[in-house]
């Protein structure tokens, strides 16, 4: 089977990959790209270990054809991060100790802002509903909500303090 | 397996048709990507339609709103004029799965996966709305309701595919409300839907209505004895228990583990009364 050569750009930089047809995105960006943040949980959409952002909108890259990525802005957790500067949520996820295992956190990073930065101002239900594609086996959610509701709190001093 | 992706959907049309092997649809993939990677289907080819003009596009025209096949839930939930419209259409689009699932299913690819429980097709269906289908023969126009045969089966001939969903321009006073019954809160698929569309003259007596219902028969179901029992009336108690009554007669339902029979039937009956007080309200009755 021939490959399919796909332009992308992944976290703001220039990508270009091969990849099968049948291949999903997630499996493109663990195994061909090396970004092993994104993780396989499922494989049918249900837990959101996989999620990412496509042109600035929150999917679960195991539903993506890698050959879909053409032409669109890739968001992955390995560009959370401002070099070695956590993002505020993943220091606050951190905080709350709003992970065990680790494994759906990427994915809980990932919508969480994802949430945030359509609704800055998020009720406890709201962050509950925004959430509920990401599975958690570990900490019974209530320490992500925290730390999510934490962040937002934060964000909306610093607003203030900037008006 | 091979992936094209064409700029026409007349070209998609065609691929579909020439296509020995077996082929499939790529819009919003959140069901064929399950069905693919469960190995539920071994496709030859895949054809992504986002790419086609108009596929991504709300467009608000003279009769209505057309919608593209590629349009999201979460675009829909985002397009105010379309919601302040069609909320319960809406409504229904956005209880579909997950925010990541709401980044990329489509009410067409809903409607074409053909199952009963699908919850935008109930509300889709009282809505009146209709399919734009293109295929080798040039382009037709079909109520919704004609679109699933079964479950997981459609009307739709080989090489066509559905370009666009017309919602029609609605009079004065008009109402739409979808609701479901899940076991959870979010995530679920429904055990019963329910979609109801209404219209009400100055005195808030309904004149025109529309009631469907999903999950309780092998495709959703449009009911004409429910609409009947609200027409003429202001949704009295006398015409809501009619109109539960029609619901529940209408239903042929399965027995599974999300639901027994005698339980989704009472269910139907339940829902559509407060479904039509949802729509009555909206349409700015009482």
């Amino acid at each position: 089977m021939s490959g399919i050569t796909v332009n992308t750009k992944i976290n703001g930089d220039p990508v270009e990959f091969i990849c099968d047809a049948d291949e999903t995105l997630l499996d493109v960006l663990r195994n061909r790209l090396g970004l092993t943040g994104a993780k396989e949980g499922c494989s049918t959409g249900d837990c959101g270990a996989c999620s990412v952002t496509i042109d600035g909108r929150l999917t679960c890259s195991c539903l993506v054809l890698g050959a879909e990525a053409e032409g669109h802005n890739i968001g992955t957790i390995e560009g959370m991060a401002n070099g070695e500067e956590l993002h505020p949520l993943q220091k606050k996820f951190i905080e709350h100790a709003a992970l065990q295992c680790g494994i759906c956190t990427p994915g809980f990073l990932i919508a969480a802002k994802s949430l945030l930065d359509k609704n800055p101002d998020p009720t406890e239900s709201e962050i509950r509903f925004g959430l509920a594609g990401n599975l958690c086996r570990c900490t019974g959610y209530d320490k992500i909500v925290r730390a999510v509701q934490d962040v937002a709190k934060g964000m909306r001093n610093n607003k203030a303090k900037r008006a | 397996m091979r992936y094209e992706r064409p700029t026409t959907l007349k070209a998609a049309a065609q691929m579909l048709a020439k296509e020995k092997g077996k082929a499939f649809i790529l819009a919003g993939g959140t069901d064929l990507l399950v069905r693919l990677r469960t190995g539920f289907i071994d496709p030859d080819l895949i054809i992504d339609i986002k790419d086609t003009s108009g596929a991504r596009a709300i467009q608000k025209t003279a009769t209505g709103f057309k919608i593209g096949a590629a349009v999201s839930g979460a675009e829909l939930g985002e397009n105010a004029a379309l919601k302040k419209a069609w909320p319960g259409v809406v409504e229904a689009a956005n209880l579909i799965g997950s925010k990541q699932v709401q980044g990329r299913c489509t009410m067409t690819g809903n409607l074409c996966n053909a199952s009963p429980a699908a919850d935008s097709v109930p509300a889709l269906v009282a809505a009146a709305a209709k399919a734009v289908v293109v295929g080798p023969k040039g382009k037709r126009t079909v109520p919704v309701e004609e679109i699933p045969v079964g479950p997981g089966r459609t009307s739709l001939k080989k090489g066509e595919i559905i370009e666009s969903l017309i919602l029609p321009k609605r009079p004065p006073k008009s109402g739409d409300a979808y609701l479901r019954f899940i076991p959870r809160t979010e995530m679920d698929i429904a055990v019963v839907g329910v979609g109801v569309s209404l219209t009400l003259d100055g005195k808030g007596v309904v004149t025109k209505a529309r009631v469907a219902l999903g999950a309780v028969a092998p495709t959703v179901v449009l009911v004409p004895a429910a609409a009947k029992a609200i027409i003429g009336t202001k949704l009295d108690k006398a015409a809501l228990d009619a109109l539960a009554a029609a619901c529940s007669a209408a239903c042929n339902p399965i027995d599974d583990k999300r639901g027994t029979r005698d339980f989704r039937i009472k269910v139907a009956g339940v829902l559509a009364r407060r479904a039509a007080m949802i729509a009555r309200k909206r349409a700015g009755g009482k």
